[in-house]
Formats: structure tokens, C-alpha cells, sequence
């Protein structure tokens, strides 16, 4: 990575900023601009415990990932990596062909961004949680509202519009005005995904968006996530829902044990596994 | 007059100075009354940057803060009292003297009791809001982390306003007790409810009468505070969505007060961080 080519792609990022549609973003950058997550060879330690152990992966824009594995094999992790919530060891992260959290000073050495800068990149990067996250002192309205306002610095009452807008497309136009309390695991969901799409990401991560949900209630998620995925919203989902994943997946990769064991399109993935770890892991699955 | 049985209780003096109290005795209620306010608000914001001081990167603040709050809390407020007003005249330091604010002569004795209980509290209340910010739960911090927000705006739109529902128990046991302690300002001269009532006593010799008013009224003021914080308390809950079955009665909440269990509610969803059990409402 160079100072130039951690440069002219900063501006693509503002400019895209500006068109608040999902789709054609790619405004002449060449080849960078079309892949939009680039992961090489990421490790990650904590502590003497080594979780992820070189991860290579390229995601194109508007492409959906589907990301699978056992429990404990660095899913979570290597999420968590992409918007800088953890610290890397070596290797790199970037987004929209900008490091992510790190910036290289005059030595050629990565150095970790100031809070500022690493905000302004989150703020571009939607992050779905397993337990929502929700605040629970704000309706779901409010929910949505707070990033817009403080981020983006937007009136309260065009950051109530967007809000509503919103929710109404996940489809809880019935609870503007409602805590995260008396909501459902499913709203809950759906409000959170709300959320993620106020600040108008170019990219959403989901850790395992249904898997704390009741069985009847996923079904209303992973309806609201392929609508984003048929509009072009570039995602990577950790999630083991098979059906979603050969519905929707572009891409499925599996991994375990810190390495991305296998990748391709879904069919390939799940009913001819090249690796002996994916069959074992799917055959537990089922 | 109770004479024959050596029972000396003056009814009329204790009726008298419970129903229709002089002016010198409601000017040091109200002395009282303020005294405990400002110091408790000036505290409580004192208390929040301690806070966020121990929460800092830069080790020296940190270290800075641990010791002020291990002396504050370490000694007798009595002493600090006597330290903070005569001790600082006494070698030169600081001498408090009267100031005027907005009109009001603000006497040096009264500065000096609101200093030393805003020092003095601020210790305190550092601790509790710096338990009440660890018991948000840090999901919490990441999900406002991912909208973009930096850790200062989280910090300031999403932890601290969900820190303030662990704050009122705690902070509202601290209030009782401060509206108590108010009385130790009597000892640096400022006429409060109970040096007032100290110099009715002396001149009137009803000392059991007129302290036994003053008790009472200092109980008036604690149980309207119950009352305020339980409304405070109903109120943050209503925000939050959570609706608890109304209390059985003003007692229940009294004793649920002294022994603060934080949400009470079982319609409460997240789980209360064991960090605040180390709170300890009775420490004075
Ligand atoms: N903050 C942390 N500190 C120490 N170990 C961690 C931490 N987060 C995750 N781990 C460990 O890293 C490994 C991978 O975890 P995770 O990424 O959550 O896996 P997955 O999401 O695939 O289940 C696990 O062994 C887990 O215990
Ligand atoms: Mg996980």
C-alpha cells in the first residue's frame, strides 16, 4: 500500500458519498473501484491464542457473501477486523481502496488512525449484531435517528423523515414510536437493520443476524436482508442458513480454524464441498 | 407541662415551633436545603469528569484521580470541613470571604461548606457513575461505534444517558445523606437548620423540643426527596419503555431505596452489571 494509492481512492469515497444509491458507484477508478472489501493475508492474536491466520478475501461491489464455519473459527473476528473494532497483527484490511484504521506514515509503517478518521470510516460500513444492540432507552424511530443527527449532522426533522422512511421498509411502519422492550426479536432485528442502512453504507456485515431468534421470526429478516441484497447492497453475512445462502449467496466461504478453508457459488459449496472440513461441518448442519 | 411526673416536654413551644417556625428557623432550612442542592449538582458534574478521568489513557490523570477520591472518601468530612474553611486561613492559603452573586451575599462560611461537600461528594459520585458507565452494556458502545460515531459522541449520546438510570438510586441514598450532613456545616458557623436550632436551645432551654422539630423536619425533607426520586425513577423507566407494576405503597419504595436494587422491574431485558453491586449505599 502507498501513500498515492491510499490517496486518489479517498476521493472516490467522498464522491460516492454524495449518490445515496446502491447501485453504480463505480465512477471510473479502474479495477479498485469495483472490489470494494480487499482482506490479505489478516492475522489476528489474542494474546498467545492465534484466531485468525492469514485471511485473503476480495468482495466485489454489490456482491453477497455468505460466510460459514464452526463455532469459535474466527467469524465473528474477522468481521469485527473489517470495520477496526479489532486491531490487526499483520496483513491488511481496506475499503473502497482505503486502509481501514491504519494509514501509512512517511516510513512506510502501518499506524493506526486517529478516532476521528476510523469513525468516518465505520460510518460508511453498517454492522448487524447477533443481540441487536438496540438502545434501549430510544424508541425505534430514535434508534434510527441518532446516527444521521450526530454523524451526519442532519436537521432532526430530515433525520426523522429518512427514519421513517426506513422503517416502514423493513416493514415496521407500526412501531415508530415504540421501545426495543416491547418489541419482538425479529423487529428488534429489522430496526437495527434500519439503523445500519440510515447512514447509507456501501456495505452491510451481519454476525449471525437470526441465529438468537425464534424459528418463526427469522424468516422475516432474512426477507428484509434478500430485498437489500436484490437492490444491490454489498453484504457479508456470517449465518448458516442454508436457504438463505443458496437463494441469496453470490459467494459462500467457509472457514475454520482462522483460514478460509473453501470458497465459491453456493451449490458448489454445499452439495460438492471439495474440502473434507466443509463436508464434516455441513454434515454436523444438517 | 408535664411537671408532676418530671417529664419536662413543652407542648406548646414543640406545636408552636412545628407549625409557625421563626424566620431565623426557616432561613436555616432553607440554608439547608441549598446547601445540600448546589453541592449535590456541582458534585454530581465534579463526579462525571472524575469519572471519565479514570477512564482516561493518560495514566498520571488516572493515578491523580484514584488519589483524590482515596483521600476524599478516606476521612472524616468533619475534618474537611475544618481543614477546607479555618485550616486553609489558618496557614495563609485561602481565606473565604464574603461574596456577592447576582445581588445575594453569598457568606465566606456558606462558599466554604459547598466547596468542602462538592469535594467531598464528588468522590463519591465519581465512583458511583463511573460503576453506573461499566454496567452499559458494550454492545452498546459498538453498536454506536458502527453508526460512525466517534468514542467521544458514543460516549456522550449513547453510554452516559443509559448510565444515568444506575446513577438516581445511588445517587438519590447520596442525596439523603447529604441533606443530613448539611448539619456538620453548623461547626465552620453557618446557620443551617441545625445551628439554628442549636441557638434556640440555648436561649429557651426546650433543647428536646426544638431538636425534635428540627428531626422532623429533616425527615419532611428526605421523604419528599423519597418521593421525587421514585417519580425520577418512574419517569427514566416510562423512557425506556419499561413499565413496572405500580408500588404497593410509599414505604415499599423506601425500603427498596436503602437497599438499591438497580431496574427492579422483571419486564427489564438487559441483565444489571454485577460491577454496581459493589456500591455501598451506607457507608457514612
Ligand atoms: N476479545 C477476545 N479475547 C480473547 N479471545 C477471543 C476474543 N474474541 C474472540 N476470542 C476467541 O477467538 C476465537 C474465535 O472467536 P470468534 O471470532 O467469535 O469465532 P466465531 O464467530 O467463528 O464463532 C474463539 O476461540 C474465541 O474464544
Ligand atoms: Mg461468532
Amino acid at each position: 500500500m502507498t501513500e498515492a494509492s491510499s490517496d486518489v481512492p479517498t476521493r472516490a469515497t467522498a464522491a460516492s458519498a454524495a449518490t445515496a444509491s446502491t447501485t453504480d458507484r463505480a465512477d471510473g477508478n479502474g479495477a479498485q473501484a469495483t472490489s470494494i472489501v480487499e482482506a490479505v493475508d489478516v492475522h489476528k492474536r489474542f494474546g498467545s491464542l492465534e484466531v485468525l491466520k492469514g485471511v485473503s478475501l476480495s468482495v466485489e461491489r454489490g456482491e453477497v457473501v455468505v460466510l460459514i464455519g464452526p463455532s469459535g473459527s474466527g467469524k465473528t473476528t474477522f468481521l469485527r477486523c473489517i470495520n477496526h473494532f479489532e486491531k490487526i497483527d499483520q496483513g491488511r484490511i481496506s475499503v473502497n481502496g482505503r486502509l481501514i484504521g491504519y494509514r501509512v506514515d512517511a516510513k512506510g509503517n502501518l499506524r493506526e488512525e486517529r478516532a476521528a478518521e476510523i469513525a468516518r470510516q465505520r460510518a460508511e460500513i453498517g454492522f448487524v449484531f447477533q443481540h441487536f444492540n438496540l438502545y434501549p432507552n430510544k424508541t425505534a424511530l430514535e434508534n434510527v435517528c441518532l446516527g444521521p443527527r450526530k454523524v451526519r449532522k442532519i436537521s432532526r426533522d430530515e433525520a426523522e423523515e429518512l427514519g421513517r422512511r426506513l422503517l416502514q421498509r423493513v416493514g415496521l411502519e407500526a412501531k415508530f414510536d415504540v421501545h426495543p422492550a416491547q418489541l419482538s426479536g425479529g423487529q428488534k432485528q429489522r430496526v437495527a437493520i434500519a439503523r445500519a442502512l440510515a447512514m447509507q453504507p456501501k456495505l452491510i456485515l451481519f454476525d449471525e443476524p437470526t441465529s438468537a431468534l425464534d424459528p418463526e421470526m427469522i424468516g422475516e429478516v432474512l426477507a428484509v436482508m434478500k430485498s437489500l441484497a436484490a437492490e444491490g447492497m454489498t453484504m457479508i453475512v456470517v449465518s448458516h442458513e442454508m436457504g438463505f445462502a443458496r437463494e441469496v449467496a453470490d459467494r459462500v466461504v467457509m472457514m475454520d480454524d482462522g483460514v478460509l478453508v473453501e470458497e465459491g457459488p453456493p451449490r458448489q459449496i454445499f452439495d460438492h464441498p471439495a474440502h473434507e472440513r466443509t463436508r464434516a461441518f455441513l454434515a454436523k448442519l444438517l | 407541662m408535664l411537671a408532676t411526673t418530671g417529664l419536662h416536654f413543652n407542648t406548646s413551644f414543640f406545636w408552636s415551633h412545628l407549625t409557625n417556625p421563626t424566620t431565623a428557623f426557616l432561613q436555616g432550612l432553607w440554608t439547608t436545603v441549598y446547601l445540600a442542592i448546589v453541592s449535590q449538582t456541582l458534585a454530581t458534574i465534579l463526579g462525571l469528569f472524575l469519572a471519565l478521568a479514570r477512564r482516561s489513557k493518560i495514566a498520571p490523570l488516572r493515578a491523580a484521580v484514584w488519589l483524590y477520591t482515596w483521600i476524599f472518601r478516606g476521612t472524616p468530612l468533619l475534618v474537611q470541613l475544618m481543614m477546607i474553611y479555618d485550616g486553609l486561613a489558618a496557614v495563609g492559603l485561602y481565606r473565604f470571604s464574603n461574596i456577592t452573586i447576582a445581588g445575594l451575599v453569598v457568606p465566606g462560611v456558606v462558599q466554604a461548606a459547598v466547596v468542602t461537600f462538592t469535594l467531598n461528594e464528588a468522590a463519591y459520585m465519581s465512583e458511583i457513575i463511573r460503576a453506573s458507565l461499566n454496567a452499559v452494556d458494550s454492545g452498546q458502545l459498538e453498536a454506536a461505534l458502527s453508526t460512525g460515531m466517534t468514542p467521544m459522541q458514543a460516549m456522550r449520546h449513547v453510554i452516559v444517558p443509559q448510565a444515568v438510570r444506575f446513577v438516581i438510586p445511588p445517587l438519590g441514598n447520596d442525596f439523603n445523606a447529604m441533606m443530613k450532613n448539611t448539619s456538620l456545616a453548623s461547626v465552620i458557623g453557618v446557620s443551617e437548620m441545625f445551628l439554628v436550632s442549636t441557638e434556640i436551645s440555648s436561649t429557651t432551654f426546650n433543647t428536646f423540643e426544638i431538636f425534635a422539630v428540627a428531626a422532623l423536619y429533616y425527615l419532611a425533607l428526605t421523604t419528599v426527596w423519597g418521593f421525587v426520586q421514585s417519580a425520577i425513577e418512574r419517569r427514566i423507566d416510562r423512557r425506556w419503555g419499561i413499565v413496572r407494576p405500580p408500588r404497593s405503597s410509599w414505604l415499599s419504595s423506601w425500603g427498596r431505596r436503602q437497599v438499591p436494587s438497580f431496574g427492579s422491574g422483571a419486564t427489564i431485558g438487559g441483565s444489571i452489571d454485577p460491577a454496581l453491586e459493589g456500591l455501598d449505599p451506607g457507608r457514612r
